[in-house]
């Protein structure tokens, strides 16, 4: 099983390299994982590379998702899943980004269904999408101040007691 | 939540705001919907009215403690949710699980699947006016609730698969209660067939409603039963197998017309197959041997050795107090859910809680293709559209 990964890493690595050299900045392999690091900038293109070429298919984007590696930098990093249905093949594209410039292209015009996918990113994590055709809070409401996934946003939230009026909050005399 | 500007031409259509308590949209989901006569011009639907934000509670407990949570999340098939996030976890650590106890946890969650299946049908039915289906479907689910309830103690929120196995050894007379239960079901998947399939009505609610074409549930990332009634075999339990599914004989059932009836169809074989893979699970599910994998500091040590080994009770001290660390790195597992791909995701980060823990719910992605399945329909199929990609909203809000 890892040996048939890794195998799959080469051929993505050598299709990426030799459309553009600089599109691979690392290739990690985890527990017959492979994760394919691209560079923000050529993100979508990549992406659409990973779609359109034959060699690799990879037709159906099941997931995207932010990890949070606050306090250090750079401090998010985005995790694409990409699944190649006719090739049964599975692969990993991540971009590091900056807690000071957290933007990246969107691929919705590459997958559709990449749309909530990055709304749910934008809302929890405050990344915001380039070229989004509809970059709204999804599962917060819209008055929501931060973003609650990231570290430094704390488990029991910023209010004292959520919503019990005036008389709960802290300080206040009975 | 929010407020959503639907664009409204010349005092033509009017904006109807449907949910989020409404009984047929299986829980509080909220579609503004934009009508011209009778016709859904556009469809936005409004989400987290349920979102308890688990994926961050999962942060602040050890990786043991985030199992109960994932039990909450799709509230139909808690089983399937416990199997993924410990194969995550598992995937993370690099234990492999004793065979008996990959046995055991495809035959629960080949049970949970039919038992979420029957509540899809009985919901669906009752949407489209079918009060009865809903009355015998529930009848069969209390008998596999029965069955879970005799392996975990619990009806519905089991927490029986645990990181490494099991949290329980298979109970007495198990082998019987499955046995009863794989005599009864087959006859009682025909009497629901008889009820809906070459029922006029149900064929007529149902037949050419929703269309989607396998291009575009793809590009929207749909998958399970509503991808096979488009016609792509897409299953994650043939296409990456995990806990031993490749050891086990059983079709995918696809349709090709992909519309409401389609999915029924998709979903009753299924069942069907289902049925086939627990029997052929009951045959390889030995009496005797371990259901939890031996990894001292990871997995609890049995009561036995607690009692005899001064080790034992160190680790067992440990694991329950600060929890066991896996290496630093990132694991995603699929597997194949009665909605379809349930993805977990977890990064760790070297300490005993997850740097994060995402999950892939099926219901949150099939149901972004809802306005594509409703607009330009009638209103009447709204319903007929919701009940077919379903969805369990505790796993759309999270």
């Amino acid at each position: 099983m890892t040996e048939t990964s890794s195998q799959n890493a080469n051929v993505v690595a050598e299709q990426l390299r030799s459309w553009n050299a600089k599109a691979v900045e690392e290739i990690i392999e985890f527990r017959g994982e492979t994760t394919i690091v691209v560079p923000r900038e050529l993100l979508r293109a990549t992406a659409e590379r990973c779609r359109e070429q034959k060699a690799l298919q990879y037709n159906l984007l099941t997931d995207a998702t932010c990890v949070d590696r606050y306090p250090h930098e750079p401090r998010f990093e985005l995790n694409y899943h990409l699944v190649s249905i006719p090739r049964r093949e599975k692969v990993r594209l991540k971009v590091r980004l900056s807690g000071s410039d957290p933007v990246v292209d969107s691929l919705v015009p590459v997958w559709p269904g990449a749309n909530w996918l990055e709304r749910e990113i934008f809302d929890l994590f405050g990344i915001r999408f380039n070229g989004h055709p509809d970059l709204r809070r999804i599962l917060l409401p819209d008055d929501w101040e931060g973003h609650p996934l990231r570290r430094d946003y704390p488990v029991q939230g910023y209010r004292d007691v959520p919503n019990t009026g005036e008389l709960f909050k802290k300080g206040a005399t009975p | 939540m929010t407020t959503v500007e639907t664009a409204t031409g010349a005092a033509k259509t009017m904006v109807l705001n449907m949910g989020p308590q409404h009984p047929s949209t299986h829980g509080v989901l909220r579609i503004l919907l934009e009508l011209d006569g009778e016709i859904v011009v556009k469809a936005v639907p409004d989400l987290g009215y349920l979102h308890t934000g688990i994926e961050k509670s999962c942060e602040d407990k050890t990786y043991s403690q985030a199992i109960t949570l994932t039990d909450r999340m799709d509230y139909l098939n808690p089983l399937g949710n416990n199997l993924v996030y410990c194969l995550a976890v598992e995937k993370l650590l690099g234990l492999e699980v004793p065979k008996r106890a990959q046995y055991i946890r495809v035959m629960m969650v080949e049970l949970q699947r039919i038992s979420s299946h029957l509540v899809w049908l009985g919901t669906h039915a009752i949407d489209l006016g079918a009060m009865s289906v809903f009355l015998y479907c529930f009848r069969e689910r209390e008998e596999i609730l029965k069955i879970f309830e005799m392996f975990a103690g619990q009806r519905m929120m089991t927490s029986y698969i645990r990181i490494g196995g099991l949290a329980l050894d298979v109970p007495t007379g198990w082998r019987a209660a499955v046995e009863r239960f794989l005599k009864m079901m087959p006859s009682r998947v025909d009497e629901y067939e008889t009820l809906l399939t070459k029922n006029r009505i149900w064929m007529g609610r149902t037949q050419g409603i929703g269309y989607i074409s396998a291009e575009d549930a793809i590009a929207l990332s749909m998958t399970g039963p509503t991808l096979r009634a488009a016609g792509v075999a897409y299953d994650n339990r043939k296409y990456f197998p995990y806990s031993s599914y490749e050891e086990f004989d059983f079709v995918v059932p696809t349709r090709t017309e992909s519309d409401c009836f389609a999915r029924y169809m998709v979903r009753v074989a299924e069942m069907r197959e289902s049925l086939k893979i627990i029997r052929q699970a009951l045959d390889k599910i030995t009496n005797e041997g371990p259901v939890m994998a031996e990894a001292p500091g990871v997995i609890p040590p049995q009561r036995e050795k607690m009692k005899t080994e001064m080790e034992a009770l160190i680790y067992h001290f440990k694991i329950f107090t600060e929890g066991f660390s896996p290496a630093p790195g990132e694991a995603f597992v699929t597997i194949e859910s009665p909605r379809g791909e349930l993805g977990c995701f977890i990064a760790s980060d070297g300490s005993p809680k997850p740097l994060r823990a995402h999950f892939r719910g099926p219901s949150y992605i099939n149901l972004q293709a809802l306005p594509k399945l409703i607009e330009g329909q009638l209103i009447s199929d709204v319903i007929a559209c919701i009940g077919t990609i379903d969805i369990v909203l505790g796993e759309v809000d999270r």
